[in-house]
């Protein structure tokens, strides 16, 4: 194509100041028109899954947590499901409420964050210092009921690590309705606000058909209008009895279109459910026991022993988080540990949500998909300082190797390694 | 010389090392209305060039140490590096993975270690602080 000179390749990242995490873009740009983009990711990747292979459960368990600094419930929930489906653990009533409960003050503090970043990539900076105090009321009473404001180690396996006593509950109660109180006021901030609309309506756009082949998860999914929702889908705790249903634009009476605004309008109305839920669950919750191991050590000998593979799945904030397990009995480690981030599912649906779309748009669209590069960055392959793709041969020969390997190792010390 | 006018115009560049977002967010929340770093003047800058102070996250996973390094050179002089969180100073639960080559002093000289999985906002304030008294300190024995 004659046309092609025309076209300039743009560099964005690992550090820039719109991106909150390392992550490479290369544009392809024609004047002020994106007709291209390619991510590079792998930056922040720590090879978490690699280490819990040499850490026991409960230890695996704190490094799930560390995968994502927001996602600090949403991983813990994940592991510990899949590690009580491979043991065979059942899990008392009261602790299956007290973690719907944690994830759903967990969603409404990232969705406020995420609100403020987007407001923030706008340019309208008002809004970011608005969401962001009012988000400080969450963080208060996740402090107040775990300890901590993020990081809160509240899922164990077999339960949580601590109860809502009694005098809590006003607290939480008290939360629900100054969240009620506000976010009538944030939803006419965001939604209702011409300038935001002039910005957000008709931006990164992810049809249907796109959010559909591309495997798109969470808000990403159901701003396009795919009801798509893992606690209503496949239901796990105790979301069945509280009867989830997933939120797109038609709850706020418009047909989805997939834009940034869609994904504005599923994130805010879910605060809204998310404050319902929890006001169900602290009417709704039985008495009892929190954990069926309140004994550590008694948890990790039960551990020990069991054998199976498990697989659990939880809807973070940014969509369908799953872990995937495998136990060995007589070994402390996992044998197998899989994590698969809701990130990593939607980074592919940056390609058609920047195609075609304005340079000045660049931050808004890449963090309409609330993307959480900790969480995504699984394998990269670096050789000589460069990134290669393996080959399937090539790919197969390692994996051979690895076998044989392995096979030493358990030859030599007998199979008890 | 110049440092009078660290007092009232601290301005802070923020690098993420490959952190699990935890510092990220609270550096954010000591910005905004609840902490409100601004009235002592700090606030976050978009380059390097012109930071006073580098707020350093993450263990430093093998492909951001050069880029940290390369951050690092462009600050310009006198400048203090603080690392927030347990993984940048310690390399905490990440320390014997295959892609960190932190903690952060391993990679580039730091001033102020803000420990914490992950610090409180008043405790990132503490550490930025810190970091002004200690090169107030550095200019005085000039």
């Amino acid at each position: 194509m004659a046309e092609a000179q025309k076209v300039y390749e743009i560099p964005i990242g690992p550090i820039h100041p719109a991106l909150k995490e390392p992550i490479r873009f290369t544009f392809q740009v024609e004047g002020e028109r994106i007709r291209g983009v390619d991510v590079r990711p792998g930056f922040a990747h720590r090879g978490i899954e690699f280490m819990g292979l040499k850490r026991n459960l409960i230890q695996v368990l704190y490094l799930s947590e560390r995968i994502c600094g927001i996602c600090s419930i949403s991983h813990p929930i994940a592991i510990t499901l899949a590690v009580e489906r491979a043991a065979g653990i059942e899990v008392p009533p009261r602790a299956q409420y007290l973690r719907v409960i944690f994830s759903e003050l967990e969603r409404i503090h990232s969705h406020l964050l995420w609100a403020g970043v987007a407001a923030h990539e706008l340019g309208f900076d008002t809004l970011l210092h608005l969401t962001w105090k009012v988000r400080e009321e969450v963080l208060d009473v996740l402090e107040e009921l775990s300890g901590n404001r993020i990081d809160y180690s509240i899922p164990i396996y077999g339960g949580v690590r601590r109860d809502i006593a009694p005098e809590q509950y006003p607290k939480v109660e008290a939360m629900i309705r100054h969240y009620r109180g506000l976010l009538e006021e944030l939803l006419d901030a965001f939604l209702r606000d011409p300038s935001v609309a002039a910005r957000t309506r008709g931006v990164g756009v992810l049809t249907a058909e796109e959010a559909d082949s591309l495997c798109a998860v969470g808000p990403t999914a159901r701003a396009s209008g795919l009801a798509k929702d893992v606690r209503q889908d496949r239901p796990y705790l105790v979301y069945g009895e509280l009867g989830v249903r997933a939120i797109t634009p038609r709850d706020w009476g418009l047909e989805p279109r997939g834009d940034v605004y869609d994904k504005a309008v599923v994130r805010l109305l879910e605060i809204g459910q998310s404050l319902d839920l929890i006001e169900k669950c602290l009417h709704e919750m039985p008495d009892g026991e929190i954990t069926a191991f309140p004994k550590i050590p008694a948890l990790l000998a039960f551990l020990k022993k069991a054998e199976g593979e498990g697989l659990g799945w939880h809807e973070a904030p940014r969509g369908e988080v799953i872990h995937y397990i495998r136990l060995e009995a007589g070994v402390e480690e996992p044998v197998a540990w899989k994590v698969k981030a809701p990130t990593y599912s939607n980074l592919m649906s940056w390609v058609p949500m920047f195609r075609d779309q304005e340079v000045a748009d660049i931050p808004i669209i890449a963090a309409s998909i609330d993307p959480c590069m900790c969480c995504m960055d699984r394998v990269h392959v670096v050789q000589d300082g460069s990134p290669s793709t393996l080959l399937k041969e090539e790919l197969l020969r390692l994996s051979r190797a690895k076998t044989e390997r392995v096979l030493q190792g358990l030859s030599r010390v007998g199979g008890g390694a | 010389m110049g440092l009078s006018s660290f007092k009232r115009a601290l301005w802070v560049f923020h690098v993420a090392t490959g952190s699990c977002n935890g510092c990220d967010i609270e550096i954010v929340a000591a910005l905004t209305p609840r902490y409100d770093v601004e009235r002592f003047g700090i606030r976050l800058v978009g380059t390097p060039r012109h930071a006073d102070v580098l707020l350093v996250t993450g263990p430093v996973t093998r492909p951001m140490a050069e880029r940290l390094k390369r951050v690092y050179e462009q600050t310009p002089d006198p400048k203090a590096v603080v690392v927030v969180g347990g993984c940048g100073s310690t390399s905490g639960v990440f320390y014997d993975s295959y892609n960190v080559v932190g903690p952060v002093d391993a990679v580039i000289p730091v001033d102020v270690y803000v420990p914490g999985c992950p610090p409180r906002p008043e405790a990132i304030v503490h550490g930025v602080v810190t970091a002004v008294a200690k090169l107030e300190k550095v200019a005085e024995k000039r």
